[in-house]
C-alpha cells in the first residue's frame, strides 16, 4: 500500500441478478458518481463509504458470471481486478445470492485466487431461509477462505456487519492464497502459460506476498479467455503460448477449459455440500414457477407479452406527448422572451434559433428517455425482461439477433435515441452493435409529420384502395412495413458482413421474480437521463447551432435592402389589415430568399443533380439538409423555402395547397404521388437524425459505428428511392 | 459426441438428466460450464418457450434458458426419477 493519503479502492463484484446494485445503493446511500469505463461503454458507478472511520471509494463493477473475457463487461471486471499496470483494488466485495450459492461463488472463487482481499456478501438470506436453506456461515467462510457476511440488501440488513468485515480485511496483512487444486498434467500446462505471463506482465504494484497468486490467476484467466476472443491487450507471445498449450493438451486428451472450471466447482460443491443444508425441501412449486406457468404459457403468456409491450409502446408514443408539448411550449416561450429582451440582429437569432432551439432539441427527448429507462428498469428488476427474451427469442434468432434485442427494436418505433440506450441490456458487444445499427430503420415518431404532410400533399384524399383503405392510409401502412422489413434485413446483413461472428448463442438466466425497489428504479431512470443530457446533449446542441448557421448565413445585402424598400413602400401606401397581410407576405418571401442564399440553400442547389433522379428538386434538397436536425424539421423548412412562413405544421392548409401547386421548372407538377412515395421511402431509410448519431457515438465509444450507420442507411435510402422513382417512371407514372 | 448419445435437446418437459459432456462452440461451452453445467450436474427441463425454442432448464437451484441448438451439444444420461430437483450441490 502506498502513502497514507490514498483513499482505499474497494470493488463491488457479483453476478447479474445478485442484488449488487441494490447493495451498492444501500451502502453508498445512493450518492453515486456515474460515468463510463475508459474507452468502453460499460457504465461505471463510484460511491464513497466510511469504513472504520476512514473514507473508501466503492466502485460498482458490471454484473458478470465470471472474469473470463467473453463480453465487454467481463473484460472491464477482469481488468479492474487484475490491472495490467498500477496497484489494483485494496479489496473486493463479492455479492452472492445465497439461494444459488455455488454458481455465485464461482466468481468469488476466481477473485479469491488472485490474492486480493475478498469479503463475500451472502445476499437474499431471507429468501434462502424461506426456501428452507440453512447456511453455516462461519464454516462456509473458513472453508472458502474469505469472510462471509449474511445480508438482505433490499432491507439494508447486514450492511453494518459487512462494513466491519471490510474494515478488518483492509487492516490485515494479506494472507497466502490456497491455490486451486489441479491435476498434475493440467498444472504443468498452466505453469507453461504462467512463464510467458511473467515476461509479459511484470508484477508492478503487487506486493511480494501476492505475486505467486497473481501470476497463477493471470495464467488461468489467459488460458480460459484467449482464443476466439477480442482482447486487445494480450501480447502476441502470450497468445502463441496459450494456443500451443491448448493444442497440445487437446491432442493428449486434456480438456483444459473443463478441467479448470471443474476444479473450481468441485471445490465449491464440496464446501456448499458440507455447510448448506436443505432443512425442509419445498413442497409444491415456487412463486416464480407459478408466475412463469402463466407468463410463459403459449396462450396466456403471449397475451401478457402483447399487453406489456403494448403498454410500453403506448407510454413511449402517447404518454410522453403532453410533456413533450410542454417542453416545446417552454422553448417557444423562452425564444419569445429572448426576442423581446434583445434587439433584432445576429445575436438574437443565434440565441433563439441556435442555442435555445438546441437546448430544446436535447430536452425534448427527456420524457421518452426517462419513460423507457423506467420501463426497462422495471422489467429488468422484476425479472420479466429475461422472460421477454425467452418468449421472443425464436423470432429474433431468424435475423441473427438476440431475444434481448426485442425491447430496443420495439422502442425504435417511438424514437431511436432512447432505443439505442435500451440496447445496454444486451450483454454481447457484437449483438449490441448489430441491434444499435439496425434499429434507426424502425419508423420513429419523428417521421410521422413527414408522412402526414407528404400524404396530404401528394395523394388524392377521395380515392380508396380495394378493401376501403384510403390511399393515404395504405401508403402509411406500406412505410411501416418497409421499415420493419428493412430493420430485420439490415440486422441479418450486418451480422453476415461488418459484424461477423459465431452465431449468437442464448445462455440466459431466468432469475426469480422479485418486487422492484422504488429507489433502484428512480436512480436508474435519473442516471440514464442525466448521462444522455450531459454526454449526447452537448453534441446535439453543437450540431443544432451549426445547422442554424448554415441555413442563415451568408446573408445577401442586396436582398435585405430590397425587402427594406418593399416594406417601406407598403408602409407608405397601405394601412390596417392589408398592411399586416402585406408584411406577412414579405416576411415569408424574405425568409425564402434568405434560405436560398444561405450555405444550406447552396448545398441544396449543389445536390440537386444528385437528388433529381429521386424526383426531388433543390427545395426538397434544402429540406433534406435541414432535416438532419430532426426529421420533422423537413415540414418547417419546406414551409420557409416555399415562402409560406416557418410557423406551419404538417396539417396546415396554406402549406399543403402551396406544395400541391408547386411546379418544376418545366411546368410539371412537383408533388406527384410517385415523388411523394419516393420521398417517404427516403425518409423511412435515411440516417438523417443527428441525435441518433450522437447517441450511437456515445454508446459505441467512437465515431466509427455512427459513420457506418450514416453511410449504409443513406446509401440504402438513395438506392431504394431511386428504384421507386425510376421504376415508377418506367411503369408510366409521373 | 457419438451417434446414439442422448442430448439435453432430446428430453421432454419434466424430465431430469445428468450431464455427461458439454460440447459445441468453445465460447458457449465455456459460458455454460462457468454457469455450472458440468459433467455430473443434474438438470431438469422445465418448459419450452411458446414458439418451441428456447427451452428452460433448472440446475443448481436456478433457471437457465438455452436454445435447442445449444442443448443438442450437451450429452446427458436420463435420470430414473423425475422428482423435485435435488440438493443445493447439484453435482454427483
Amino acid at each position: 500500500m502506498s502513502g497514507p493519503v490514498r483513499v482505499p479502492l474497494v470493488l463491488l463484484a457479483g453476478n447479474p441478478n445478485s442484488g449488487k446494485t441494490t447493495l451498492f445503493n444501500a451502502l453508498t446511500g445512493a450518492r453515486a458518481r456515474t460515468g463510463n469505463y475508459p474507452g468502453v461503454t460499460v457504465e461505471r458507478r463510484v460511491g464513497t463509504l466510511s469504513v472504520g472511520g476512514r473514507p473508501v471509494d466503492l466502485v460498482d463493477l458490471p454484473g458478470t458470471y465470471s472474469l473470463s473475457a467473453r463480453s465487454e463487461e467481463e473484460r472491464v471486471a477482469a481488468q479492474a481486478i487484475l490491472p495490467s499496470s498500477g496497484p489494483g483494488p485494496d479489496a473486493v466485495v463479492v455479492v452472492c445470492d445465497a439461494t444459488a450459492l455455488e454458481r455465485h461463488l464461482y466468481l468469488a472463487e476466481q477473485i479469491r485466487e488472485t490474492g486480493v482481499p475478498v469479503v463475500v456478501a451472502l445476499n437474499m438470506m431471507d429468501e434462502a431461509e424461506a426456501e428452507g436453506l440453512q447456511l453455516e456461515v462461519a464454516a462456509l467462510a473458513s472453508a472458502f477462505g474469505a469472510p462471509m457476511v449474511p445480508v438482505v440488501a433490499r432491507r439494508g440488513r447486514g450492511t453494518t456487519e459487512l462494513l466491519e468485515a471490510l474494515a478488518r480485511v483492509l487492516e490485515e496483512e494479506p494472507k497466502a492464497v490456497v491455490p486451486l487444486p489441479l491435476d498434475a498434467a493440467v498444472a504443468a500446462d498452466v505453469e507453461e502459460v504462467a512463464l510467458s505471463v511473467d515476461a509479459a506482465w511484470p508484477a508492478g504494484g503487487v506486493s511480494e506476498a501476492r505475486r505467486p497468486a497473481v501470476r497463477w490467476a493471470r495464467a488461468l484467466w489467459t488460458l480460459l479467455s484467449v482464443g476466439d476472443d477480442e482482447l486487445r491487450d494480450v501480447p502476441a507471445a502470450v497468445r502463441d503460448t496459450v494456443e500451443a498449450v491448448q493444442r497440445r493438451a487437446t491432442s493428449q486428451g486434456r480438456a483444459l477449459d473443463q478441467a479448470i472450471i471443474m476444479a473450481r466447482y468441485e471445490r465449491l460443491d464440496a464446501i456448499t455440500g458440507a455447510f448448506v443444508r436443505v432443512e425442509s425441501p419445498r413442497s409444491g412449486p415456487s412463486t416464480t414457477e407459478r408466475i412463469d406457468r402463466v407468463l410463459t404459457h403459449p396462450a396466456a403468456g403471449s397475451l401478457a407479452f402483447v399487453l406489456v409491450m403494448g403498454t410500453l409502446f403506448q407510454a413511449l408514443f402517447s404518454w410522453s406527448e403532453p410533456l413533450v408539448a410542454v417542453i416545446e411550449a417552454a422553448v417557444g416561450g423562452v425564444q419569445g422572451l429572448v426576442r423581446w429582451a434583445l434587439p433584432d440582429g445576429p445575436l438574437q437569432d443565434l440565441l433563439t434559433d441556435g442555442v435555445v432551439a438546441g437546448v430544446g432539441n436535447v430536452i425534448v427527448f427527456v420524457p421518452q428517455i426517462a419513460m423507457l429507462s423506467l420501463f426497462i428498469a422495471l422489467l429488468e428488476d422484476s425479472g420479466y425482461l429475461a422472460r421477454v427474451a425467452f418468449v421472443i427469442d425464436r423470432v429474433m434468432r431468424g435475423v441473427g439477433l438476440h431475444g434481448r434485442a426485442f425491447v430496443p427494436l420495439l422502442s425504435g418505433f417511438a424514437c431511436a435515441v432512447p432505443a439505442v440506450l435500451a440496447t445496454r441490456t444486451i450483454e454481447n458487444r457484437k449483438d449490441r452493435l448489430v441491434t444499435m445499427l439496425a434499429l434507426p430503420l424502425m419508423s420513429c415518431s419523428a417521421r410521422l409529420p413527414v408522412y402526414t404532410l407528404v400524404i396530404g400533399v401528394a395523394f388524392p384524399s377521395g380515392q380508396s384502395l380495394p378493401g376501403g383503405l384510403s390511399v393515404g392510409a395504405g401508403a402509411l401502412l406500406l412505410m411501416y412495413a418497409i421499415s420493419v422489413a428493412a430493420t430485420l434485413g439490415a440486422a441479418g446483413v450486418l451480422r453476415r458482413t461488418v459484424l461477423p461472428g459465431p452465431r449468437p448463442a442464448l445462455v440466459l438466466e431466468l432469475p426469480p421474480y422479485r418486487w422492484p425497489l422504488v429507489r433502484n428504479l428512480a436512480l436508474a431512470t435519473w442516471e440514464r437521463t442525466r448521462t444522455f443530457v450531459t454526454d449526447a446533449g452537448t453534441l446535439i446542441l453543437a450540431i443544432t447551432i451549426v445547422l442554424w448557421a448554415m441555413l442563415t448565413y451568408p446573408k445577401d445585402a442586396a436582398t435585405e435592402a430590397r425587402y427594406e424598400t418593399l416594406r417601406a413602400q407598403a408602409d407608405a401606401t397601405l394601412a390596417g389589415e392589408p398592411l399586416q397581410v402585406e408584411h406577412a407576405r414579405l416576411d415569408a418571401e424574405q425568409a425564402a430568399a434568405r434560405m436560398e442564399h444561405s450555405l444550406g440553400g447552396r448545398v441544396g442547389r449543389a445536390i440537386e443533380p444528385v437528388v433529381a433522379p429521386l424526383g426531388f428538386d433543390w427545395k426538397i434538397g434544402v429540406g433534406l439538409v435541414a432535416s438532419f436536425a430532426a426529421r420533422e424539421v423537413l415540414v418547417s423548412t419546406l414551409a420557409v423555402v416555399y415562402g409560406v412562413g416557418a410557423d406551419q405544421d404538417e396539417e396546415s392548409d396554406s402549406l399543403r395547397s402551396r406544395l400541391r401547386t408547386a411546379r418544376r421548372a418545366d411546368g410539371r407538377r412537383l408533388f406527384t404521388p410517385l415523388v411523394g412515395l419516393s420521398l417517404m421511402v427516403f425518409f423511412v431509410l435515411a440516417a438523417q437524425c443527428m441525435s441518433t448519431l450522437a447517441i450511437v457515438r456515445r454508446e459505441s465509444g467512437g465515431w466509427r459505428w455512427p459513420l457506418v450507420m450514416l453511410v449504409y442507411m443513406n446509401v440504402l435510402a438513395y438506392v431504394a428511392s431511386l428504384l421507386v422513382y425510376q421504376g415508377g417512371l418506367l411503369l408510366g407514372f409521373e | 459426441m457419438n451417434a446414439g448419445d442422448i442430448t439435453l435437446a432430446d428430453l421432454g418437459v419434466g424430465e431430469s438428466a445428468e450431464v455427461r459432456a458439454v460440447g459445441g462452440d468453445r465460447g458457449v461451452a465455456r459460458r455454460l460450464m462457468e454457469m455450472g453445467v458440468l459433467p455430473g450436474t443434474l438438470v431438469r427441463v422445465v418448459r419450452v418457450a411458446p414458439l418451441g425454442d428456447p427451452v428452460e432448464i433448472r440446475l443448481r437451484r436456478y433457471g437457465l434458458s438455452i436454445r435447442r441448438a445449444e442443448a443438442a451439444a450437451i450429452v446427458v444420461t436420463r435420470s430414473a426419477e423425475s422428482g423435485p430437483l435435488p440438493s443445493t450441490a447439484g453435482a454427483r
